[in-house]
């Protein structure tokens, strides 16, 4: 028989680990578990999409993707038309985000006096809060019928004379088409890329700008060569961000793109673009290869959008890392 | 005829010139879309709108009763979801984050989902849900906004967790607490404020989301609070009233719209004015 006391101490203390160890163990694979969630739903999209427009895949191949027929009494489907409206809108919405992003970055980053930097800096996220059906029902009723009555006449007498270009502004003004939807899509992705701008910009170290202002350059030239030449991964990364947004985004598109399942050169017609063919036929789609056609427009914007923000996540990561240095 | 240095200064002013064009544009464009909010959306409000359901086509007046109930309704659930799988998925990220590669891939999955479009989140919850159940629901409504609003509580729960001091943990872990007690009654304690600004933001994120119910929640004419069934919502019903011919119809999508907004925003300000209080004490 030994000790009674100290052994059993001993005893208590070691049980007491080994629970301990138990309930870790339990804790890791729970909260392991629930960051599964988010992975299975990533492949769960992926896979219930590809299931639930494989009639159309089938059917139409890989053509479904640079077919220009969208035709729902012939049963014929084709993804060209969507597809162009996409990249059309959000490329042009990009050509007048990333300038305006970057003015705002550079003034809050720079210029903007201290005491102002905080409400200005939250006035833009804001922007970024405001749902997009309230931009969608704002470019309907108060942007388009102004777009429509002073500045695409403006556009059409400036520039409808000047070859190739004129045909970008022919066409009736009315108001909703692919230069509008370009015009909110741009303001909708601003704060975003704006804010991914502003937060790169922070990681340069001071002691290189310092030395910059020191040698006697101007603050232009700092930007211009010290902080954009440091933080052009994470610049890149941010344009890529507000480039994912503006590919998916619905609601404010279907009010003001005119929805037009065909393509017309010009940028004052109307368009359509995956997601606002989404919210206009789905509901009230025919079971087969129409749904079918519809889920895989929706695994293209899915895929596209996919590769898009993983390359700017991957960006933005590498530019954030290299703080350090 | 100019010296290059006042070429430089000239170059300098035209540029911060532009930065400050910029910025103006942007504070335009927030003051233009809030004036127009207000300017329409108070003409809309009345006592009406809290306590009618919405008209049927071609009568007059009408409310949003029964699109606010929904709406309610709706994202209470999710985030009912939303929360918990979210703080929790948020602590293994910052809990096993920096050693496994498991977590880090995790954690780029979830900043993807962050933005993805959410009308893609719709058909993935129509195909799952709604075509296995044989119904547009409430809950696949519910469901839907869930998995919008997971990626951003994981997110925000991880981000604050990481600001905790390492010295508090290890203090901690001296006394011999296990690794879930340190994380569970420590760490998430000395943060909880921030997590709930999470979860209040994912809140405002899907409060608006109109896309993701189109095909999951969809509409109900009619006052309902039964899950189950199709469910009348303030974002759904904005769309398909701000695209109708009635004119009632249009002013009750304003009135709709300015309700929506006035709560994004509210929570939006609310939580940077409640953080700002903290960092200064």
């Amino acid at each position: 028989m030994s000790e009674p006391s100290a052994s059993s101490g001993i005893d208590l203390h070691a049980q007491q680990v080994a629970r301990f160890r138990l309930q870790d163990r339990f804790f890791h694979h729970t909260t392991q578990l629930f960051a599964l969630v988010v992975l299975a739903t990533l492949v769960g999209i992926l896979v219930s999409l590809a299931i639930e427009a494989w009639p159309s895949l089938e059917e139409f191949g890989p053509a479904f993707l640079w077919t220009n027929v969208w035709s729902v009494p012939d049963d014929q489907y084709g993804a060209l038309a969507a597809i162009y409206g996409t990249v059309v809108t959000s490329v042009l919405a990009l050509l007048i985000a990333v300038p305006i992003s970057f003015g705002i970055a550079l003034f809050l980053t720079e210029t903007c006096p201290l005491w102002l930097r905080r409400p200005l800096g939250t006035a833009i996220e804001l922007l970024a809060g405001i749902p997009s059906i309230v931009y969608g029902i704002w470019g309907l009723f108060v942007f388009a019928p102004l777009f429509a009555e002073h500045i695409q006449p403006l556009l059409q007498y400036l520039l409808g004379d000047v070859p190739i270009i004129g045909s970008w502004f022919s066409g009736p003004p009315i108001g909703i088409g692919i230069l509008t939807a370009s015009l909110v899509l741009s303001m909708m992705v601003i704060p975003f890329i704006a804010s991914v701008m502003r937060d790169v910009f922070e990681t340069v170290p001071d002691v290189l700008k310092e030395s910059a202002y020191g040698i006697g350059c101007t603050t232009w030239e700092v930007l211009r060569n010290i902080v954009l030449p440091y933080t052009r991964v994470g610049v890149i990364g941010g344009i890529m961000l507000g480039l994912g947004r503006a590919l998916g985004e619905t609601m404010a598109v279907t009010f003001v793109i005119g929805n037009a399942n065909r393509i017309i050169p010009s940028l004052f017609a109307p368009g359509t673009s995956i997601a606002s063919t989404l919210a206009n036929e789905f509901g009230e789609a025919d079971p087969g290869l129409h749904i079918a056609s519809l889920f895989a427009l929706g695994l293209v914007l899915f895929v596209i959008t996919f590769i898009v923000l993983a390359i700017s996540r991957w960006l933005i990561s590498r530019s954030m890392g290299s703080e350090g240095l | 005829m100019f010296s290059l240095y006042a070429r430089r200064v000239w170059i300098n002013r035209v540029g911060i010139a532009l930065s400050m064009v910029a910025m103006s544009l942007g504070l335009i464009g927030l003051m233009w879309i809030l004036w127009t909010l207000f300017s329409k959306g108070f003409a809309a409000l009345s006592l009406d709108l809290f306590t009618q359901d919405t008209p049927a086509p071609g009568s007059e007046g009408g409310g949003l009763r029964n699109a606010i109930v929904g709406s309610g309704l709706i994202l209470l659930f999710s985030m009912l979801i939303a929360t918990p799988v979210g703080i929790l998925a948020g602590i293994y990220l910052a809990e096993y984050g920096r050693i496994s590669k498991f977590a880090s891939f995790t954690r780029f999955m979830t900043d993807i989902m962050l933005s993805a479009p959410s009308i893609v989140i719709g058909l993935f919850v129509y195909a799952l849900f709604v075509a296995t159940t044989g119904g547009f629901s409430g809950w696949a409504g519910s469901l839907a906004l869930a998995l919008i609003a997971i990626p951003v509580v994981v997110r925000t729960t991880e981000n604050m967790l990481k600001l905790v001091q390492t010295s508090l943990r290890e203090a901690a872990f001296a006394v011999g607490a296990p690794r879930w007690q340190v994380s569970l009654k420590v760490t998430l304690r000395a943060v909880k404020s921030g997590v709930v600004t999470g979860v209040l933001l994912a809140m405002a994120r899907i409060t608006g989301e109109t896309a993701p119910l189109l095909f999951t929640a969809l509409n109900n004419q009619f006052f309902s609070a039964n899950m189950s069934e199709p469910m009348g919502n303030l974002p759904v019903v904005i769309f398909q009233f701000a695209l109708s011919p009635y004119d009632n119809w249009i002013s009750l999508a304003w009135g709709g719209a300015l309700l929506i907004a006035f709560l994004v925003l509210a929570v939006n300000i609310g939580v940077r004015v409640v953080f700002r209080q903290k960092d200064k004490r």
